[in-house]
């Protein structure tokens, strides 16, 4: 290894964070164009709903698979505590505000960020490297228009829904479990549910969290992508980048959006 | 075709969230569509609220008539005031009921128990329980339990 001298150390260290304000400015500026920019090409729609499909729906599978198994462990994992102080009704309050506060929105970001981020990353990585961006330019087609909107657009419509889908499979595979395999009375289940869980404040509040990790996942997936180094070597840096960066921001922000919402300050 | 079964996989994606988004109201958190109308409020002042929240229920014979939709401190006479919704269905009790600060089991939550009076005005929108019980708080209890036996034991 290189010695380096303190002077120089300190001079690095300047650097990396001067790249990092540039990164955040150049991102931010990035994403101003791809949404306000006027004039694209083809139907807007059109290509919404492609990419509503790729995002959305391809990912619908592993949401739904992943919801059932969080609810269904939550009520396993709740009833064995809670039956020990004899309030295994509870069991049903219990599941529902877990997955509604915190579960639902922040398990759904990181498979979104692993599932449709990265891959977005990789094609909008690829669409520069093949130089398809720079051929979309030289036709006059403006490519933060025509490729990255419809793909921020999908993302930021389809995490909210995906949450939501997230949140009622999990809640059904938790009362299947509580209900039917361990014998927790199905009435007062649903009924301490409903009693502890408020619309406004749990539910509209998931869904403000998931709309939040919606947008930060799905630009920090456009940009990696678009500022990738156009080689196999940066895209694969892209894509790791896109879930690390995309993961640490959903987490962090959740404790955030938690402290601001549920901390009473 | 290909863009058509795009568009139908799409709408039903969109379908399944709205969906969802319903059942979390109607199934998950009870939401009940304009249940601002079907309740009149009444007023309860009670010495201590210890452990009452808002959003508990209010009960008569063990039946939920309503709710708590708000608790505060009365500045004038130093007690707390439990605003509370009841339905509009049961609008025939007594001016002289009691409202009294109960617990569901050891450790339940705490709600609020309306036991019937015998008088021949009812209770309106706006009218306050005179007759409450305030919350049973343990501290109180085990303090007039020690207080006793100490008593107690000085008579002996």
């Amino acid at each position: 290894m290189r010695k380096t001298s303190t002077l120089e150390r300190i001079r690095l260290f300047g650097r990396a964070g001067i790249d990092v304000v540039a990164t955040l400015g150049r991102s931010s500026v990035f994403l101003l164009h791809a949404l306000l920019g006027r004039g694209g090409a083809g139907k807007p729609l059109q290509l919404l709903i492609k990419q509503l499909y790729a995002v959305g729906v391809m990912s619908l599978a592993i949401i739904v698979v992943s919801g059932i198994f969080i609810g269904m462990v939550l009520s396993l994992q709740g009833f064995n505590i809670l039956s020990d102080y004899g309030s295994e009704q509870a069991v049903g309050q219990m599941v529902a505000l877990t997955l509604l506060r915190e579960l639902g929105p922040v398990v759904t970001a990181l498979l979104f960020a692993g599932r449709a981020g990265s891959a977005l990353t990789a094609e909008i990585g690829n669409m520069k490297s093949t130089e398809q961006l720079s051929s979309l330019e030289m036709i006059g087609v403006d490519p933060l228009k025509y490729i990255v909107a419809p793909r921020f657009w999908a993302g930021f419509i389809s995490m909210p829904l995906l949450a939501m889908i997230f949140s009622v499979v999990g809640i059904w595979g938790g009362a299947m479990v509580a209900v039917d395999w361990l014998g927790v009375y199905e009435g007062s289940f649903w009924a301490n549910m409903q009693n502890s869980v408020a619309f406004r404040e749990d539910v509209l509040n998931g869904v403000i969290k998931s709309v939040v990790f919606g947008f930060v996942v799905t630009w920090i997936a456009v940009f990696q992508g678009y500022d990738c180094e156009p080689t196999s070597e940066g895209i694969s840096r892209a894509t790791t980048k896109t879930v690390v960066y995309a993961s640490l921001a959903v987490l962090g922000l959740d404790f955030i959006l938690t402290a601001l919402m549920f901390g009473d300050f | 075709m290909q863009n058509r079964t795009l568009e139908i996989g799409v709408g039903l994606f969109l379908l399944a969230g709205l969906l969802a988004l319903l059942l979390l109201a109607l199934r998950v958190s009870g939401l009940t569509l304009g249940s601002g109308n079907d309740a009149y409020r009444v007023y309860a002042h009670f010495d201590n609220i210890a452990g009452l929240t808002v959003r508990a229920k209010v009960t008569m014979a063990g039946v939920t008539i309503g709710k708590v939709t708000a608790i505060d401190l009365d500045r004038d006479t130093y007690t707390g005031r439990v605003t509370m919704a009841l339905d509009n269905a049961v609008d025939n009790l007594p001016l002289d009921s009691t409202a009294s600060i109960l617990t569901a089991g050891l450790l339940g939550e705490k709600y609020v128990g309306i036991s019937v009076g015998g008088e021949e005005e009812v209770l309106t929108e706006g009218s306050t329980i005179r007759d409450t019980q305030s919350s049973l708080v343990l501290e109180d209890l085990i303090g007039k339990f020690l207080l006793n036996s100490v008593n107690k034991d000085q008579a002996n």
